[in-house]
């Protein structure tokens, strides 16, 4: 546990100063923790819209959009698979029939990893409710259990399931989302 | 912080696990180097596109992912066999014309799907001077690299 917490922990220290740029008080409670008042900020607020442009002030503050949403702690904030379960949302699979649902396949990969932490385990569920098989296969993966090389130090630089993790899916710093099946005998017992 | 006051009493695995902190370091750092300052607070997954638009004097165009995924699956946009949009960023030519015949924004920016490409406004509403480029979560600072 103390291990896997003091990885977390270095990730974080590491990347928090990023989210700088807001509480500039030298002695604030939670110095270097991105506050919550400024995550899902309005255009106008977000350092990358025009605050000076007519159209800025039109678009959707992010923050009031999520309000109904369930919540997760990184990313956009949302917890997008549990939106869609739960029917939050209803985003279409098809540009013009709302009607149309997507063939779910549900195939959960299991990716053995050397080390301590837990195992990885890739829901074809949760992806193929968004996702066509083509976005993965084969440019990303080859269909085939095992037969792609996978590493963490690639996946932090956008490959595999960094393609999209980091980048629009939940990103890297929630390891439990895909390191999710424990251990089982003596390497769980030895401090997971 | 942590890990050095317990340095004294580390196994052979704690120091593989602060090996990998520091690998992970090594990772991160060039990247939080290459993030364009002062968006910290953009919204996850807002892409900025400027390929062409600052240099014919327009604001770049800002896409939001979250607006969109919530209306649409990824695989709408992203599919060859809909409307093809390459996951990469900048990696689309996208450009007015293209748009007027109904490529890329303007399979659905037609007043039909959505409002008319006529609201210049409301896509080219970036600062001017971004680079193309996607925010990444201030988490892992990217990688918005491509
Ligand atoms: C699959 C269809 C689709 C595609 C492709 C699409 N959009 Fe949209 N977009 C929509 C819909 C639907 C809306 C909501 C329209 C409304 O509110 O009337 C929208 C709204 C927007 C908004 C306004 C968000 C707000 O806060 O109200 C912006 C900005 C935008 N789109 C930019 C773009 C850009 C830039 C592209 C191309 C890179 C693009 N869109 C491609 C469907 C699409
Ligand atoms: C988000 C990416 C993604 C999507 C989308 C996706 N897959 Fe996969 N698929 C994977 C990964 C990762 C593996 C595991 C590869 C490995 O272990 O090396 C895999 C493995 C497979 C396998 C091999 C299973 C086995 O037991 O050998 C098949 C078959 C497969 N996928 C079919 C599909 C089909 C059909 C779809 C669409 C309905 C689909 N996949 C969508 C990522 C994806
Ligand atoms: C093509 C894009 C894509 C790739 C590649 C991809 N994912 Fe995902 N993944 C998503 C999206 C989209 C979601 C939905 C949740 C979200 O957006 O945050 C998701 C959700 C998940 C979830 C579900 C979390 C939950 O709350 O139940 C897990 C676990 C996951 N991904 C693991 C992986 C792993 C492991 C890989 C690499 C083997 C991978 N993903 C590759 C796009 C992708
Ligand atoms: C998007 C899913 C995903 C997330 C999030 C994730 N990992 Fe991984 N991780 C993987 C996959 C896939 C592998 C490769 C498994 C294999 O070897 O097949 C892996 C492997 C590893 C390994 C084994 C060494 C290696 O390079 O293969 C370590 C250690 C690791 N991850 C640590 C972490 C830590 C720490 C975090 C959180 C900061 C994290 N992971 C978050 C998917 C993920
Ligand atoms: C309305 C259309 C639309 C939808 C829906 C959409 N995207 Fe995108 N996506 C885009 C556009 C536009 C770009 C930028 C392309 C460019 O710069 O040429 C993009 C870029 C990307 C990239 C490239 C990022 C990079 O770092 O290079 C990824 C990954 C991605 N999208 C994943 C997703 C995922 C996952 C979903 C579903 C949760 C999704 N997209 C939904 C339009 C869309
Ligand atoms: C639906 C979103 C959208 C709307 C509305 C829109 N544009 Fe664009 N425009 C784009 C995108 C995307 C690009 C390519 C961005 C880039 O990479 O620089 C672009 C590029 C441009 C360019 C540079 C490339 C070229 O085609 O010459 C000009 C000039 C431009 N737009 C003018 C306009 C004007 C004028 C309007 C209003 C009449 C308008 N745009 C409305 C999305 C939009």
């Amino acid at each position: 546990m103390f291990r896997f917490a003091s990885l977390v922990v270095a990730v974080l220290l590491l990347t928090v100063p990023l989210a700088q740029g807001q509480g500039n008080d030298p002695l604030s409670f939670n110095r270097l923790m991105p506050s919550p008042d400024t995550r899902n900020a309005p255009p106008a607020e977000d350092g990358i819209h025009d605050a000076a442009s007519e159209g800025t002030h039109m678009l959707q503050t992010p923050r009031e959009a999520f309000q109904p949403l369930p919540e997760s702690n990184a990313g956009n904030y949302v917890d997008w698979v549990t939106a869609l379960q739960e029917e939050h949302i209803t985003p279409r699979f098809d540009l013009n029939d709302p009607t149309r649902r997507p063939t779910v396949m549900d195939l959960n990969i299991v990716r053995e990893v050397k080390g301590s932490m837990p195992d990885v385990v890739f829901p074809h569920k949760e992806h193929t409710e968004w996702l066509d098989c083509s976005n993965c296969h084969p440019a990303i993966f080859i269909p085939q259990r095992g037969a792609n090389q996978m590493s963490m130090a690639e996946i932090m630089l956008g490959e595999q399931c960094g393609a999209c993790h980091g980048r629009v899916a939940f990103p890297v710093t929630d390891c439990r989302a895909c390191h999710s099946r424990p251990k089982d005998g003596a390497q769980a017992a030895g401090g997971q | 912080m942590t890990t050095t006051s317990r340095s004294v009493i580390s196994s052979g695995a704690e120091r593989a696990g602060r090996r990998w902190s520091r690998r992970l370091a090594v990772l991160l750092l060039p990247l939080a180097v290459a993030l364009p300052p002062g968006t910290a607070d953009a919204e996850y997954a807002d892409v900025v596109l400027n390929r062409l638009s600052e240099a014919a004097d327009m604001a770049p165009v800002i896409f939001p992912h979250w607006f969109h995924r919530v209306r649409f699956r990824c695989k709408v946009c992203h599919s060859d066999s809909e409307l093809g949009f390459k996951m990469r960023v900048g990696a689309n030519p996208m450009d007015m014309q293209r748009l007027q015949e109904g490529e890329y924004c303007g399979a659905c920016h037609n007043g039909q799907i959505a409002w008319g490409l006529e609201n210049c406004e409301l896509c080219h509403s970036g600062k001017m001077g971004l680079p193309t480029h996607i925010k990444g979560g201030h988490e892992t600072s990217g990688p918005g690299r491509w």
